[in-house]
This record gives C-alpha cells, structure tokens and sequence, in this order.
C-alpha cells in the first residue's frame, strides 16, 4: 500500500501501486485489473491520480520516441515529464504551445487533464496541440486515436481524466522560439473591476494572468498584479545573456510539514500585501526573465505543498461564463477573504473554450486558489461551488477534492456522452479512480 | 573526455546490457558527447526503444542495436567479428539479481544467476581484451557490484558470481597493467532501477543510473581501477568485510 494523495495532499488515501515499465505491461494491466487508473508524478491537487481499486505508475513510460523537427512534432511515451521535454528541446528553440503552473507533470497527465497555459485564451489547451494518442483500453485493445482516427475516443480522452482508458504515447506539436526568455510587463489594479478590465485589453498578449490578492477587502477587493508576457525574440535580449538559459531554480525546498498555524490570515495578509507592493512598484515596467521563473515559479521550491503542514490544502478552480463572471468573482472572494485562510497568489485569467468532451475550460473567466483545508471549509466551498454553477460555470477536476455529483453533473454538459461512450467502450466501473467515484461516474 | 577527434571518426561506445537501466543511462551520455554508440541485448527489441529515445534525447543518430545473448557463449565471437568497427570502449552491464530463495532449491535458477553474472560477462569481456590488446588500446569497464565483496545469506548466489566478476576482472587489469588497454571494476552499490524497484533502499546509499554513467564516462580521461560510484560505500563495505567470520555469521546485514 503506498500513499497515492494528490499534491494537496488532501484527502489522504493509499491503495496498490504497480509500476508498468513499458507499454505493453501498461496495457494488460488496464485490461485486467479492475478500479484501475493511471497516475503519472501525482500533481493533480485531490483525488484525480488515485485508483478505485488499483493505480498504475505510468512514470516508466518514460522513454521519447521521435521528433520532427519539419512538422515540429514530438513523440514520446506518456509518462515523460514536461521538465525532461522543455530541457531537451528548448535548447533546440523549441517549446510546448501549453504548459501548466509545474513542469513535474507527465504527457499522459496532461492530456488527461487537458490542462491550460497562460496563454489558453489564445493558443488553446495542451490538448489543441496533440496530433494523435495511443490509448490501452480496458478490453484490452490498443487504438490510435487523433482529431481523424477515432475522433470521439480521441475528444472524450482529451480532459478525460483517465477515464476511457490509460494514454500510452502521444505527439504533440512544439513551437519554435528565440530564446528561452520572456519579456514580461507588470499592470496594477486597485480593484477586481480594473483587474477584469486589464485582462480584457491584455488579451493579444500571447501570455497574460492576473495574481490576486483574495484577502483585500472592500474597495480594493480584487486588487491584483496583471502580468503579461511575450517570448523575447534574440535581439530583444540584454547583451550577454544566454539565448537559452538552463533551469536555475530547484535549490530550495521544505524539508518538512510547517505546523498549521503558520499560515494564518495574518501571515498570509502580510505576504499578500509586500507582494502587491513590490509588484506594483514594477507597474508600466517590462523585465525580461527567464522561462523557469516566469512559467513555473513555484518549481523552484521543492515539495512546498508542505508549507499547509499535515492537514493539506485544497487547490479550488472554477471558470465563470463571461457575463457573469465579475459579479460571481467578487461574490467569492467576499466569501473567501471572509473565512480568513486566504491563499498565496490566487490566479485570475481569461478562457477561452476548450475542445474536449470533458475539458475544463469555457469562454469566461478562471479563478484559482489555494485554501489550507480543514472541515469548516467544506461548507463555504459548497456555497461557492453552488454560485459557480448556478452562473453556468464549472470546477476543473484536476484540481477538484471536495465538489459533489450535482455540482459536477450541472458544470459539464456533456457528461450524458461521456457516460455513453464509458458505456459503449467497457470502461464504465472498470477505468475508475476515487474521483470518478466520487463524482458518481 | 575526448569526444570526437577533429581528424578522425567519432569514437564508439559497446553497451552490453542494452535493455537495463544503468545501460541506457551510459549509452545517453555518451551519445549526447558525439560518441557512436551500440546495444547489444537480448531482447532487441526494448534495446530499440531505448535507442530510440537516446536518438530523440540527444540528437544523436549513430545509435545502433545488436542482438546478444549472454548465456550464448559460443556466440561472443561472430557478435565481436560481425561489428562494423571494433569499439573503443565496451561497458558490460548485464546483471540479474535473482531469487535467493529460489536458487537454494533450484539449482538451474541458480546456474542461471551465476552464468548471467559471472560467466557470460567475464567470458565475453575476455573476448573483448584480446582484441584490445592486439588493436593496442581500449577501455574496459564491468559493472560488477558491492554484493560480490562478502557473501550475506539476502543474496549470496548473486553476489557470489559478482564476486566471481570482480576476482576475473581484477585478473584481466593485472594481466594488461602493462598495456594501453584499461580494465576498471564499478561497484554502483544501490542503484534507483527496475531491479531493485521492489526494495527499500537507503536513501543516501542510493544513486541515480545517471549518476552511474557520468563516473563511468569520467574514466575516459581519469582511468580508475575500482570505482565505488557513491564514496560512502566503500566504507561501508570496508567495515562489512572488517567484521571477524565468527560474528558475522550470526548477523542479518
């Protein structure tokens, strides 16, 4: 039995772990054996990664295959970590068209979680970029499936959670780039209206995210720095700075559980405050920063899910329809900043539609945080489940520990068809993790 | 190391053990350093798989695959004879671990462990200096193991055909000390691989395969005879072997 919790590390559940070292193996262990799913390096936040009854490492898949440099089209087995694909290949001037908040993520996850970038609202999800998958099923066929080859297996697979059966291999588009760079530009908002307001008029920018602070409170609730970024072209560089810098950050870490009363509403007030001072000390002004610390900031300290200490943390997303989206926003951070336990850089970024059957994103609006859990917070996080779906928006269930089976069934319209095609391809109670479960899948 | 020469051809690299993790990791380094590269394996193909994703990882496209079993002894010759090239280097690193349980009561698992880890790679190796003698240079390094510096009932037939190793690699370094042809013996002590994935392993007694490659490919410019690649365990077995027979018969290390 090992520990298979998500990075929240809420809820704590353990349960059999065989690793499949090749794809073949991968495959018979998806046919045979039953409440399986696959888990990659266990980033998703609750419960997505955690089998019914078994859990399949997909970490030793983790050999690539091919890259054409023509088409810009990797190949890899889906349990190669982006951090391996941008360290191979970003020297080369290239890099992934998406990529989450942490590099220590596998094709398989991502794909599975169908999961978004800063620049979502314009380039799509990582799924837009996959050009065909090799999935095991749980009748024990192996089918390539791509937007041509079986396209509906291929759109339920993409944000699927694992869920149609384990990802083996996949290609996906790179794109080129000029240096590993990004020349990022700091917008102040003293409040949610002007936040939402700059997203708006940021949004040719090919990289654009606001980071709020959820604690402020009457006037400048919703103050937030808007950060907006571009790949720095070679000339754009300072002299003397590597066109392509290697990965500096991974030196610090939490060695271990911080106790619970460390982070505090005091505490966390307090960061949140010299973090919108300092950044907004920045405002109109452009700096260039490498790849690492713009994308993946918090990479640079190992295991700082242990800053929550022992109790966990919950990561709550939801995506809010546009016109909505303000009011319902600013309803939530009420609420949050009310409880208290606020979050260390709550994320607040425009979407646009995503393309698979289950994908989390819609047009609207995207709020993301953090929240150290405890059992009082259920009931608030019912209440803002509640408001999110009554404005027709949705919870991403990589992140997900805590929504209940109405919430889910009301935020994902298509879920009548997922079930069908489960149905249709035996997967229904066979491919089964503790979220589906939950979930009522 | 000295990589490609600028006047000649690149260098080649023989893995024997294609398909291990430990193997796949040397074959990687010395890839991404221009050197032309060969895995010979059994099963050829997970060796193609492996080489597939060295050529992707480092660019390189002078990755080959070879077929070679190592119980096939009568094999080693033609497989030498039929290389394009002689190598300039060749690293074995075969290796099975076994079931000790096993191999007490059933003496043809046993001789499977033993041929897998001592015969076959010593025989094989043996085949290989003769032609790095007769060429005048080369580098030989086995993998052999830190189990093989005193028996322990965990493992003993393992060990054992290590120990076998070490003694016949140690021979071939004594017998070619005065050439320009290099034996070293690496002892990696706990490797994170398949082998071991179902062990608990102390962490700081633990390397990466990546970590075995790169002391691997260090002797390339710094020859070393005997290579424990974690320092600390050549203490370790320093004091395992200090231990008085008397006393350590009675242990459970």
């Amino acid at each position: 039995m090992k520990d298979l919790s998500g990075w929240g590390r809420y809820p704590r559940l353990s349960g059999p772990l065989g690793t499949a070292r090749d794809t073949g193996p991968a495959a018979t262990a998806t046919a045979t054996l039953p409440g399986v799913i696959a888990r990659g390096l266990g980033r998703s936040y609750g419960d997505a990664a955690i089998g019914r009854d078994n859990t399949i490492d997909a970490t030793g898949l983790n050999r690539m295959q091919s890259f054409d440099p023509k088409t810009g089209i990797l190949a890899v087995e889906a349990g190669v970590p982006l951090a391996d694909i941008i360290d191979t290949f970003l020297p080369q001037g290239y890099f992934p068209c998406a990529v989450p908040g942490t590099r220590f993520v596998t094709v398989g996850g991502m794909i599975a979680s169908d999961v978004h970038g800063k620049n979502q609202h314009i380039h799509g999800t990582f799924g837009d970029h996959v050009a065909w998958l090799k999935l095991a099923m749980p009748d024990g066929r192996v089918m390539r499936c791509s937007p041509h080859e079986n396209a509906d297996l291929f759109k339920a697979t993409i944000g699927g959670m694992g869920l149609t059966g384990t990802i083996l291999s996949a290609g996906f588009r790179l794109k080129q780039v000029e240096t590993g760079w990004i020349r990022q530009t700091t917008h102040v908002a003293a409040n949610l209206g002007e936040a939402v307001r700059l997203l708006s008029q940021t949004a040719n920018a090919t990289y654009t995210v606001a980071w709020i602070d959820v604690l402020a409170r009457g006037a400048s609730l919703g103050r937030s720095l808007i950060l907006e970024g571009e790949h720095a072209t070679a000339d754009e560089l300072p002299w003397g700075d590597v066109r392509f810098p290697p990965s500096t950050n991974g030196r610090l870490a939490v060695p271990m559980d911080m106790p619970g009363w460390l982070l505090n509403a005091m505490t966390v007030r307090a960061f949140n405050e010299l973090y919108y001072r300092n950044g907004a000390r920045k405002a109109g002004q452009t700096t260039t920063v490498p790849w690492d610390s713009y994308f993946f900031p918090l990479d640079g300290i190992a295991h700082w899910n242990r800053i929550y200490g022992r109790r966990g943390f919950v990561q709550h997303q939801c995506v809010i329809p546009e016109a909505k989206a303000e009011s319902v926003v600013a309803g939530i951070l009420e609420r949050i900043s009310s409880h208290g336990a606020g979050s260390f850089l709550a994320v607040l970024k425009r979407l646009a539609p995503g393309s698979g059957l289950m994908s989390f994103p819609m047009e609207g609006l995207t709020l993301a945080l953090d929240i150290p859990f405890s059992e009082k917070l259920k009931p608030l996080l019912a209440e803002i489940d509640a408001l999110v779906v009554a404005a027709g928006g949705r919870l991403y269930l990589a992140k997900d520990a805590t929504q209940s089976p109405t919430t889910f069934a009301a935020g994902y319209p298509n879920l009548d068809r997922f079930k069908t095609l489960r149905d249709e391809i035996g997967a229904t109670g066979r491919m089964a993790s503790k979220l589906s479960e939950r979930l009522g899948l | 190391m000295t990589d490609t020469d600028r006047h000649n051809s690149p260098k080649s690299l023989l893995v024997v053990g294609g398909t291990s993790d430990i193997g796949r990791a040397v074959a990687s380094t010395y890839a991404a350093r221009g050197w032309k590269v060969t895995l010979a394996a059994r099963d050829t193909e997970g060796a193609e798989r492996n080489a597939d994703d060295i050529r992707t990882r480092t660019g390189a496209h002078q990755v080959a695959v070879q077929h070679l079993d190592i119980l096939d002894t009568s094999s080693f010759e033609p497989f030498l004879d039929g290389l394009d090239a002689l190598p300039d280097t060749v690293v074995c690193v075969v290796g099975m671990l076994g079931d000790q349980t096993r191999a007490q009561e059933d003496a043809d698992h046993a001789t499977t462990v033993l041929r897998t880890n001592f015969e076959g790679p010593a025989l094989f190796l043996e085949m290989a200096a003769a032609r790095f003698a007769a060429r005048g240079h080369g580098l030989i390094v086995g993998v052999s193991s830190v189990a093989g510096d005193r028996g322990r009932a965990s493992n003993y037939v393992y060990g054992a055909a290590k120990a076998g190793f070490t003694a016949y690699l140690s021979g071939l370094r004594n017998r070619l000390g005065k050439t320009n042809v290099h034996v070293a013996t690496v002892k990696p002590g706990f490797v994170k691989t398949s082998m071991t994935a179902d062990m608990d392993l102390i962490g700081p007694l633990t390397a990466e395969p990546e970590a075995v490659a790169d002391r691997i490919a260090a002797l390339e410019t710094r020859p070393s005879d005997v290579v424990y690649v974690l320092r600390a365990w050549r203490l370790v077995m320093f004091i395992i072997r200090a231990i008085p027979e008397a006393l350590f018969k009675k242990l459970s290390l």
